[in-house]
């Protein structure tokens, strides 16, 4: 008879879930579980109870009262008789103006530091460790008023452009004027414009879209998207022939031709700035604390994003070099065809979270007074409503969305460009 | 997501719960020091002198309550806030009294569940603007860039003011008043506005204040006074009552300088006496004991003294006292009667 060991017991008793291997971790889990729920349930029924003690309802209604405040930098029509919804809004475009601005430039900024940080030239390479330390180890509000007083301080004022012998010109044959207000640069204007069309009536999210500005667009990606047609057509015939056709001239006509009719038939013109009366007028203004808070969270990312460029770099294995410079590839070629296209791989992960970080700090704008979202809703709206829980819980959620759809947007590049798998 | 969720709420729930918890007056005697909610910065309302000790006006009010509950007109924590936070500093019990020139308003009032004690600077929304732009009205403000403090009624006001007027302007939202006059000073605004005698003590500490200019409109009133919580009615008497005090007793003519002799024994006139605690049993009806009033007018003098010494006319920030005067004078200051 073989002796059966350790039988299987017929009923199921209760003192198993914690000795039974079997349900332990089961039970540990529950349990963890009904403790993350009861203390969530707790703090919100704490609050909404006190709340009410206070005579404070949750109440989203004060987004559809009038604001009553001015917001000097509006991508959209506003005045103060608009909504608290409608200030918000502001604030949003605000945010992503300045985190499209932020993201841009930062890339721009990182992968060139990057890249130089890894250059033979002694004197190029340390100059950028130290633009790398010196920028990331100081927090950012500080170079964001650094920035800011800067500007404010060593800039002449628009009073300064005024009389018979000015202090200060304007820049660029009277094109250009640079303030402490801000850079007040020639804006496009057309002449025969095809106007705007309207979204949402007269709801507190209406805008206008330009109608020029996506012909304008429309007809960029079509030309870059004739380009890279023209660039295959003379692949393949290098690939047939072995000759590679001239094609830089047609490049260049497809490029230039398209825009120029365009412009010409919409009445391109520049608009100046000219100073009248307290401040310039004309052209495009670009705001001190819109600059300031660029700059500043621009160059504080770049540092990081140069860190992981560099680092992507130096995860290519020293033999892609070798092997390239053994084809006969120049070296800037080798970086360009060999090296970053392997380096974005390691690359891109890491570059999300430095275009969420700066996204998120993009709300520390009310230090240089830059209306943000932060300002508006999180600012001005709050403190006059006094609906703190509400405010703050539309702006977290409003953080959450961009963010995510930032992450959405780079996980699918990242998917595109990322080591396909055999 | 969801920890920043339960953070927040924890946040907010310990800002409720803070709020909630009753008699203030009892939490300040354990406490042994009043927390008074004053601003950042502003010379003659409150700002920390040369040995680091605040002063002011508005620190005035702060020691007199300090005085009458604790006997001690230096057991003051002043925490310093600017126009967005004080709010919530309030509400939160971080801080148990503010004076912090705000303004009395009906959905500061009601809405933000604040009780203001009563009005101790009577006040209007001015502008300063640079003589050498020679602005003489803020009618001529058109296309003007104007530095603002953000979380202040002047924001609100400026908006209609301009409005009304169907003029534009460009709104720099600042901060806190450092910040507003170091932008001011640079030119990188053409235009300061907030409450008139708020302009006065910035111009004060300006280098050369005769260059600046305060033009004549003032397009607002703006009663300000220091507040409490709502709900906790024992402890916006006491606050309330000691700031009439301070107005009473320059209406009787009680001064640091006779206090101790009115004191030492009844006079003629019962309402001094009353106030001072010879007569009657007004401080034990407030929980307090008979000589609250008498330390309240020690710490720093009647309202008069305070006035003069901080912001008067004898002082850099001089101004009159205009509205500020008693009520006998021809000013807006008046007590209900102490019995």
């Amino acid at each position: 008879m073989s002796s059966q060991s350790d039988p299987l017991p017929d009923s199921f008793r209760l003192s198993m879930l914690i000795y039974d291997t079997r349900y332990r971790s089961m039970t540990i889990q529950i349990v963890a579980l009904i403790g993350a729920l009861l203390g969530a349930l707790f703090l919100i029924d704490n609050t909404i109870s006190n709340l009410n003690a206070l005579g404070k309802e949750i109440d989203f209604g004060f987004l559809s009262e009038p604001a009553g405040y001015d917001i000097n930098q509006r991508l959209v029509d506003y005045m103060s008789r608009d909504t608290h919804l409608r200030a918000s809004f502001i604030g949003l475009l605000n945010t992503l103006l300045i985190a499209v601005l932020g993201c841009a430039m930062a890339t721009v900024l990182g992968v060139v530091i990057g890249v130089l940080r890894l250059s033979s030239n002694w004197l190029v390479a340390r100059i950028m460790t130290v633009y790398v330390e010196m920028f990331r180890n100081v927090p950012v509000l500080l170079w964001i008023v650094l920035a800011m007083a800067v500007l404010i301080e060593s800039l002449p004022s628009p009073r300064d452009f005024r009389g018979e012998n000015p202090e200060a010109s304007m820049m660029l044959f009277d094109s250009v004027a640079i303030t402490n207000r801000g850079f007040y640069i020639p804006e496009a204007l057309f002449s025969r414009s095809f106007g705007n069309i309207h979204f949402f009536g007269d709801s507190s999210l209406r805008f206008d879209l330009s109608l020029d500005l996506l012909a304008l667009l429309a007809v960029l990606f079509g030309s870059i998207y004739a380009v890279r047609r023209l660039g295959k057509w003379a692949h393949a015939k290098q690939e047939a022939t072995g000759l590679r056709p001239t094609t830089w001239h047609y490049t260049l006509a497809i490029l230039v031709v398209p825009m120029l009719i365009l412009l010409t038939v919409l009445g391109f013109h520049l608009g100046y700035p000219e100073l009248k009366g307290f401040n310039f007028s004309g052209g495009t203004y670009m705001r001190n604390s819109l600059i300031a808070l660029w700059l500043a969270l621009s160059m504080y990312t770049a540092a990081f994003i140069a860190e992981i460029v560099r680092g992507g770099i130096l995860a290519i294995s020293k033999g892609q070099t070798e092997a390239a410079s053994a084809l006969g590839l120049r070296p800037s070629r080798t970086m360009r065809l060999v090296i970053l296209p392997q380096a974005m791989r390691v690359i891109i992960p890491p570059l999300i979270s430095q275009y969420l970080n700066l996204t998120k700090n993009s709300s520390l704008a009310i230090a240089v007074g830059y209306m943000d979202i932060t300002g508006t809703l999180g600012g001005i709206t709050m403190n006059q409503t006094g609906r703190e829980l509400e405010s703050v819980l539309m702006l977290m959620l409003v953080y959450l969305v961009i963010s995510l759809s930032i992450s959405l947007v780079m996980n699918w590049y990242n998917e595109r460009v990322k080591l396909v798998e055999r | 997501m969801k920890k920043t969720v339960i953070l927040g709420a924890l946040t907010v729930a310990g800002l409720a719960a803070g709020a909630a918890s009753a008699a203030t007056v009892d939490d300040v005697k354990a406490r042994g020091k009043l927390n008074c909610g004053v601003t950042t910065g502003l010379v003659g309302f409150a700002a920390p002198n040369a040995n680091g000790e605040w002063e002011g006006f508005d620190v005035g009010v702060c020691r007199a309550v300090a005085a009458a509950v604790l006997g001690d007109p230096t057991a003051v924590e002043f925490v310093p806030t600017t126009g967005k936070t004080r709010f919530t500093a309030l509400a939160s019990g971080e801080i148990d009294l503010l004076a912090r020139n705000t303004t009395w308003t009906f959905s500061r009032d009601v809405d933000l569940k604040f009780e203001f004690v009563g009005v101790n600077y009577y006040d209007g929304q001015g502008f300063m603007v640079p003589k050498e732009l020679g602005v003489s009205s803020a009618k001529e403000l058109d296309g003007a860039t104007v530095c603002i403090q953000t979380g202040t009624t002047t924001e609100l006001n400026l908006a209609d003011f301009f409005r009304a007027n169907n003029i534009s302007y460009e709104p720099v939202p600042i901060e806190t008043n450092a910040e507003a006059q170091q932008q001011y000073l640079a030119g990188a605004c053409d235009v300061y506005t907030t409450d008139a005698s708020g302009l006065a003590a910035t111009r004060a500490s300006f280098e050369d204040p005769t260059a600046h200019v305060v033009l004549p409109e003032i397009i607002s009133k703006e009663p300000l006074g220091p507040l409490v919580r709502h709900g906790d009615n024992d402890w916006g008497d006491i606050a309330r009552w000691t700031l009439n005090a301070l107005i009473a007793a320059e209406e009787y003519g009680i001064t640091s300088a006779n206090i101790a002799e009115l004191s030492a024994a009844p006079t003629n006139n019962p309402e001094i006496n009353r106030i001072l605690g010879t007569e009657g049993n007004l401080g034990e009806m407030l929980g307090l004991d008979a000589e609250w009033a008498k330390r309240a007018i020690m710490a720093g003098g009647n309202y008069g003294e305070l006035f003069e010494k901080n912001i008067g006319e004898n002082t850099p920030i001089g101004l009159a006292r205009g509205l500020n005067a008693q009520w006998t004078d021809g000013g807006l200051l008046y007590t209900p009667p102490f019995r």
